[in-house]
């Protein structure tokens, strides 16, 4: 019986035997995890936004317009708590900011809802869409960025050195 | 099913995202954010493809779900564009702002309507 090969070189109880693989290696695993998850959740409560309140054709896409402007809002407070107010966990801003915020905003349906208005012959709507997401998306992540600023105090030994 | 199928775009999306989001910006630098241009530009082009299929052929309804409110929902973001858009303007670079935010939108439109034309013309169909 061959003793050196295939799973005969392998430690009797399978469990034990699993490598957790180098450091980088398993951080990486563990981000693109928290994104995955956090996208899920991101993109489900944008998807269950769009079936309870549904657009009609040729209106304007208000619930787009409503996810990206509050996706932006709190945008603009996670990055000031996470880079500017103490210590967050590692996986944080990939969980929240890259999976969650990233997966319930959406720039593709925002640029196709606006090309069906160009294309129902309503420019002007369309045009009305584009700059009012567009100016109100950077608004919010300003607006909501520096009321944290004020609000929240920066913890005691990190600098406040953001603006 | 639909849930599921958004559910399953998701999962890809997001991470995809993430990770050509990297490898773009490795390739070209990190002053102007090429990374999250090229995700958006992406995921408006192969949404503008879909909805120009869909309106001149039958597609499934799960299919759909998977490829548009899953994938290239998930894969595309508003919330880190305007971000970057703010963060570009903050630290002074504010022509490069603007280029960054009306480029995004004006790129991610052409993209779009083209994707969504050539799909119509090429199936040979007037969408309905």
């Amino acid at each position: 019986m061959q003793r050196d090969s295939g799973w005969q070189r392998e430690p009797l109880d399978p469990d034990t035997a699993v490598e957790p693989g180098p450091p980088e290696q398993r951080r990486q695993a563990q981000v693109l995890a928290a994104i995955a998850a956090g996208g899920v959740l991101g993109a489900c409560a944008r998807y269950g936004a769009s079936l309870v309140w549904p657009t009609a054709p040729g209106t304007f896409p208000w619930t787009t317009f409503w996810i990206n402007i509050t996706g932006c809002t709190l945008m603009g407070v996670l990055m000031v708590l996470i880079t500017e107010r103490g210590a967050a966990h590692p996986l944080a801003r990939p969980f929240l900011g890259t999976g969650v915020l990233g997966g319930y905003t959406t720039f593709s349906t925002y640029a196709v809802d606006a090309q069906h208005l160009f294309d129902g012959r309503r420019a002007g709507l369309a045009l009305l869409y584009l700059t009012a997401t567009l100016v109100a998306a950077l608004i919010a992540v300003w607006a909501s960025a520096t009321l944290t600023r004020r609000l929240v105090a920066p913890a005691s030994g990190t600098r406040g050195d953001a603006s | 099913m639909n849930w599921l199928m958004v559910i399953a775009g998701a999962v890809v999306g997001a991470p995809l995202r993430y990770l050509m989001d990297r490898a773009v910006q490795a390739r070209l630098g990190t002053v102007f954010p090429w990374g999250t241009f090229a995700v958006n530009l992406t995921a408006c082009t192969v949404l503008g493809l879909l909805t120009g299929v869909t309106a001149a052929a039958a597609v499934p309804d799960a299919l759909q779900h998977l490829i548009g409110p899953g994938l290239c929902a998930t894969l595309s973001t508003y919330s880190t564009f305007s971000f970057e858009t703010v963060r570009l303007s903050e630290t002074g670079a504010k022509l490069l702002a603007a280029a960054y935010a009306i480029g995004s939108v004006v790129a991610g439109l052409t993209a779009a309507f083209l994707a969504g034309h050539a799909a119509v013309a090429l199936l040979g169909h007037t969408a309905g």
